[in-house]
């Protein structure tokens, strides 16, 4: 399975095969020749232009700006509320779902214009064990320090 | 294509019915707008049936079961929520290309105790994204389509706040309804959020329901009318998603009705002030603000004033445009297949000022229109006029 060559037999997976964690953690998706950016790798072909096979790999920004929100008060059994989710736009001109961190959520919801576009940077963390013990890792977006 | 109209209509009361089968609920539906239309189902040459979580189980024709058995084409539509529309676009579609000349729609749904948050909750626990990835929970995107107005426009949350008010207000006039209950601006802004900005009255409840509608051709309506007034489907739509910039993160929840509106008044060859009510798809309180300007009911980025100043509100409560006076799905609930369909029969109701809407009958209507979206995705319109 190429999508797991990076993941050791004992190292960290990432939560979604977009997110990669060497050397250091970013985002990697596929551009279309049409200027169409997706992230999930496994694309049959393009949904902006139709074009099958034109895809190569772009190397994402750490960096983008929030575009919206929400803060999530109800969800699935089992998943930690609230947490504020977001659309964060990159400057390639693709936009990530994302959540965000370090951010309070009842200050969000009070001021919400404070949050859009707000700049932010990418932050990992790991969210679980998977069955075989690798820690799982995920992605989310925290208010950039510089 | 042939001229359509809807000869009879049939619902249940939205609620739940735990004590009941889907088939029992549908076919309750159906044996109404028969009787509604003055005809049998063994006059019925056509049946579409729209249902969403028993979509695998021939749903159509275990109704046929139910009511009689007489050999006619069933198909079984699946749609999201604008399934029960498809189903009526199904039958409206067989006697306007001249196949049919009676044909049935109905749309039915028990949600049980199941919820709306969608999304994919499923799979490795530890490979889920939800709430660790951010969100494709139905609350979190109205949430985020709604809080995306407030950037564009300054839109605030008590705009979307004034609208579950407005529907909770409209439901009182609705038996047809499941919540029949007033809330006051205090009581939505308070409520607990769900996901902000929607707070708990700002979210459809879910129920189980079913509505039906008989469409007959030109010819049958002569034979079978008997001079009373019946409505006309002027335009009948249906759209997917174009393409979108934020396509893989934001579900775009207005391309999708601004395409459908567009064609569904250039087929009725009407505009926007000569919709005299619309019934429109409040899933959430954020999605209705949205669609007001979708459907070309107010101008872009004037969603807000448009609800400040009376818009949406029912003219006996002194507004105009009304939207949403059987309460919407705020009040009513969201059987999923049964919604589109029983958007359709409030709107035939009004226009044929029918006894089943008189309570809340919207004065002088001629046209009104039934919009139903989908995530994932379809959007219907219907347009009927008298
Ligand atoms: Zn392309």
């Amino acid at each position: 399975m190429a999508e797991q060559a990076q993941a050791t037999d004992t190292g960290p997976r990432p939560i979604v095969p977009w997110l990669k964690l060497a050397p250091k953690p970013h985002l990697e998706g596929i551009k279309c020749a049409c200027g169409a950016i997706y992230l999930d790798p496994k694309r049959v072909a393009c949904s902006k232009c139709g074009e099958a096979g034109k895809f190569s790999p772009i190397t994402l920004s750490d960096k983008g700006k929030v575009y919206v929100f929400s803060v999530v008060h109800q969800s699935f059994p089992g998943v930690k509320t609230p947490y504020v989710t977001a659309i964060v736009d990159l400057p390639e001109g693709i936009s990530v779902r994302a959540n965000l961190v370090d951010v309070d959520f009842a200050q969000a919801q009070k001021e919400p214009n404070k949050v859009f576009n707000m700049p932010v940077e990418l932050v990992t963390s790991v969210t679980a064990k998977d069955r075989e013990g690798h820690d799982v890792v995920a992605f989310s977006y925290r208010p950039s320090k510089n | 294509m042939r001229n359509v109209y809807v000869l009879g209509t049939g619902m249940i009361k939205f609620g739940r019915y735990p004590e009941k089968t889907v088939p029992e609920l549908g076919g309750a539906a159906v044996l109404l707008a028969l009787k509604d239309a003055g005809v049998t189902i063994k006059d019925v040459e056509m049946f579409a049936c729209g249902n969403l979580y028993q979509s695998n189980a021939m749903v159509g024709q275990r109704i046929l079961q139910q009511i009689g058995q007489t050999g006619i084409p069933v198909i079984n539509v699946s749609n999201a929520c604008a399934t029960g529309s498809t189903a009526f676009r199904e039958a409206y579609m067989s006697i306007a290309a001249g196949m049919y000349d009676i044909a049935m729609a109905v749309g039915v749904e028990q949600m049980g105790k199941q919820g709306l948050l969608g999304g994919t909750g499923g799979g490795d626990p530890a490979y889920s994204t939800e709430g660790k990835v951010g969100s494709s929970l139905m609350p979190a995107v109205f949430g985020q389509a709604g809080v995306e107005h407030m950037r564009k426009y300054g839109t605030k949350m008590e705009h979307f706040a004034k609208i579950s008010v407005k529907s909770h207000k409209h439901a009182t006039k609705n038996p047809y309804s499941q919540y029949r209950n007033e809330v006051s601006l205090e009581d939505v802004m308070n409520a607990r959020m769900v996901g902000y900005p929607n707070t708990l009255y700002m979210c459809c409840p879910t129920g189980d329901g079913a509505a039906a509608a008989i469409l007959v051709s030109e010819d049958k309506l002569k034979q079978l009318a008997g001079g009373r007034k019946r409505a006309k489907v002027a335009a009948s739509i249906l759209t997917s998603d174009p393409w979108t910039d934020r396509d893989l993160t934001l579900p775009d929840v207005n391309t999708l009705t601004q395409r459908a509106s567009k064609l569904a008044y250039e087929t009725a060859g009407l505009g926007p002030k000569d919709i005299a009510l619309t019934e429109l798809h409040d899933c959430f309180a954020t999605a209705e603000l949205l669609h007001y300007e979708n459907l070309g009911l107010c101008g872009e980025g004037e969603a807000g004033a448009f609800i400040d100043s009376g818009g949406g509100v029912h003219p006996d409560l002194g507004g105009k445009a009304p939207v949403n006076v059987s309460g919407g799905l705020l009040s009513k609930g969201h059987p999923l297949g049964a919604t589109g369909v029983a958007n359709i029969c409030e709107v035939v109701w009004h226009i044929t000022q029918d006894d089943r809407a008189k309570e809340r009958l919207v004065p002088n209507a001629k046209a009104g229109q039934a919009h139903v979206i989908g995530l994932g995705s379809a959007c219907t319109i219907h347009i009927l006029t008298v």
